[in-house]
């Protein structure tokens, strides 16, 4: 490649970079933007104890606090509940996607970024695919948890990976709303702020922690209609048996329909800041 | 010689507010030019809108003689940018945070590697290599950041107040490493709130405010037309300065103002001589001096000089240093 023939500044072009962006450049910059999500996430320990410790005080607080009051029996909220935890983590856990991107605009991280011959794109998806990563560590946790005081699921290892897979798509569609949120927030707090308004009713309005019928009529009529609904039903009926095809029909309508309102919102805003 | 930047009629604005309005400004291929103002004049609009982070909204620029706007990707080729504040990450540590962007910038792993600890050698953080960069000091922070603007080898290096909250001894440092990169055929675009570090380092130097260049030349040209040095005067009893002021005024044939309540004098001077004659006839009217000192114009001053009024924002000025 003849690369000292730029006019001007007798400019020595890096040699590597090449003349333009291809899809294929696109994907291994994005991969390696992922691996930095990743070692960050191995370099802070102390998040990654978050990541166990919340769940492991929701399982073990709902479990044996309401357990008895709730089924009459331990055990069997136990199992109710277990889908419910794990879909209310990885929900939570998606308000990281837009906190990082936020903080990283914020830090000018990607202004060094954008200055770089890298694709445009490539922060993002890094962004997000690293994120892929720490929910599916959550999953893990909480799984890890429920085994630890006796949670068997009768759904066995396909139940259970079926059900992580679809949590996964679901975070991955609501992701993008979080990484809009990030984009339009001023600071990485506001986006805290206003995803813990959102997070709470959109988890508890839902059949996570207790079933829908035992609501208030309006609050039932929410619930029912509650996206997490859709995701805990169809994750119950993979882990403890039941039909599962429709909630789990109405789960990926549900993330087809986030994905095709928040992606474009989160590109747009992500292109509008950086 | 060509120019490795050319920029003309730069104008940006923000919610209607003017950040850059017309910025004329070249930088001769390895060469060093200085943008030198207050905070709020533009310094990092201009840098942003030259590295391709900013379209601006009138006027255009070519860096290495191709379009920011136009040819965004080519211009990313040739540039590195080193920002106001660090862009590293705390968590990674140092070799992380390079090795990362040797592999973005599509060099192999043992390449990678090799860049990282050469890099990490030259600015002096090879026994921080595996440590979180939350433990480093600022100016190791800033180091790290320079080295990560640097791993692509760019042709053009872009530094925004890169001195900005170092101790005199990291500056030091970040000033000899300018050097040795122009040295090594680099241009950089430096931008500084100190008329020091510009005089230090700078070939050129770009004076702005408010978002317009209101003075351009070399260091040399710029000081000699705030003047060289400053004489500033104090008298012991200050109800005498309105006395002292006038006799400066006669000597140094600047105009000297004195509102009351001041406590000093500062005046421009073209020549260190007028010292002994200023002494001599405060002597003669039996003014008791409190202090009298020749130093380097501060940026405020030079705005003054430059302006006939003080740079609006101003942060710290620089220290008084003969
Ligand atoms: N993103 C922005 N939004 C609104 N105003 C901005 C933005 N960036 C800069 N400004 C304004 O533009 C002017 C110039 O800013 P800047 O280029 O950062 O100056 P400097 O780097 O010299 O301190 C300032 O008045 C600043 O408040
Ligand atoms: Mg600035």
């Amino acid at each position: 490649m003849s690369t000292a023939t730029t006019e001007g500044a007798g400019a020595r072009t890096r040699a590597q970079v090449p003349e333009r962006i291809t899809p294929l450049t696109t994907i291994g910059n994005g991969l390696q933007l992922a691996r930095r999500s990743v070692l960050k996430i191995k370099a802070n320990p102390a998040e990654v104890l978050g990541l166990v410790l919340q769940p492991f005080m929701f399982v073990v607080l709902f479990v044996f606090v309401f357990g008895e009051a709730m089924m009459g029996d331990w055990r069997a909220y136990r199992d109710f509940l277990m889908p419910g935890v794990i879909a209310q983590s990885v929900v939570f856990a998606t308000l990281g996607t837009g906190f990082s991107l936020s903080e990283d605009v914020e830090k000018g991280v990607f202004d060094r970024f954008r200055s770089l011959p890298i694709a445009r794109s490539a922060p993002l998806i890094g962004a997000i695919l690293g994120d892929l990563v720490r929910y599916a560590i959550t999953v893990v946790m909480v799984l890890l948890v429920g085994l630890l005081i006796g949670f068997r699921p009768e759904g066995g290892a396909v139940g259970v990976i079926g059900a992580g897979l679809l949590v996964l798509v679901f975070a991955f569609a609501l992701c993008w709303m979080s990484a809009f949120v990030g984009m339009i927030a001023r600071t990485p707090m506001s986006v805290q702020a206003f995803g813990m308004i959102l997070m709470f009713p959109l988890t508890f309005a839902s059949s996570a922690f207790v079933s829908p019928d035992d609501m208030p009529g309006w609050l039932r009529a929410v619930a029912a209609n509650n996206p997490v609904t859709h995701l805990v039903d169809s994750m119950r009926a993979l882990m403890l048996g039941g039909d599962a095809a429709s909630p789990v029909a109405w789960t990926l309508v549900w993330a087809a329909v986030i994905t095709a309102v928040f992606f474009p919102l989160a590109v747009w805003a992500y292109r509008r800041r950086t | 010689m060509t120019d490795a930047i050319r920029a003309e009629g730069l104008v940006k604005q923000f919610k209607g507010k003017r950040a850059l309005d017309g910025v004329d400004l070249t930088a001769r291929t390895g060469t060093v030019l200085g943008v030198l103002g207050p905070n709020g004049s533009g310094k990092t609009t201009t840098v942003r809108i030259l590295a391709t982070l900013l379209r601006p909204d009138a006027g255009h620029a070519e860096v290495g003689g191709f379009d920011v706007v136009r040819e965004p990707h080519q211009v990313r080729r040739l540039i590195g940018l080193t920002g106001q504040y660090a862009a590293v990450d705390n968590e990674l540590t140092g070799t992380q945070n390079l090795v990362m962007i040797a592999r973005l910038l599509g060099m192999g792993r043992a390449e990678s590697r090799a860049r990282t600890t050469e890099l990490l050698e030259r600015f002096g953080l090879t026994d921080a290599a595996d440590r979180p960069v939350k433990t480093y000091s600022g100016g190791m922070r800033r180091r790290l950041d320079l080295a990560a603007s640097l791993v692509g080898r760019p042709s053009l290096l872009y530094l925004d107040e890169p001195t900005t909250g170092l101790d005199p001894h990291s500056r030091n440092g970040l000033w000899g490493v300018v050097r040795g990169l122009v040295d090594d055929g680099v241009t950089v675009l430096l931008t500084t709130q100190y008329l020091e570090e510009a005089d230090q380092l700078a070939d050129d130097l770009v004076v702005l405010d408010h978002g317009r260049v209101i003075s351009r030349g070399t260091p040399e040209e710029l000081k000699s037309r705030a003047g060289d040095q400053v004489l500033e005067l104090r008298t012991a009893d200050p109800g005498q300065l309105h006395l002292a002021g006038k006799i400066v005024e006669a000597v140094t044939g600047s105009p000297v103002e004195v509102a009351p309540g001041d406590l000093a004098v500062a005046v421009p001077v073209a020549d260190a001589g007028v010292l002994p004659e200023v002494v001599r006839r405060l002597d003669d009217q039996g003014l008791a001096v409190g202090e009298l000192s020749l130093r380097r114009p501060s940026l405020d001053e030079v705005f003054l000089a430059l302006t006939g009024r003080a740079a609006e924002e101003h942060t710290e000025n620089e220290e008084a240093r003969a």
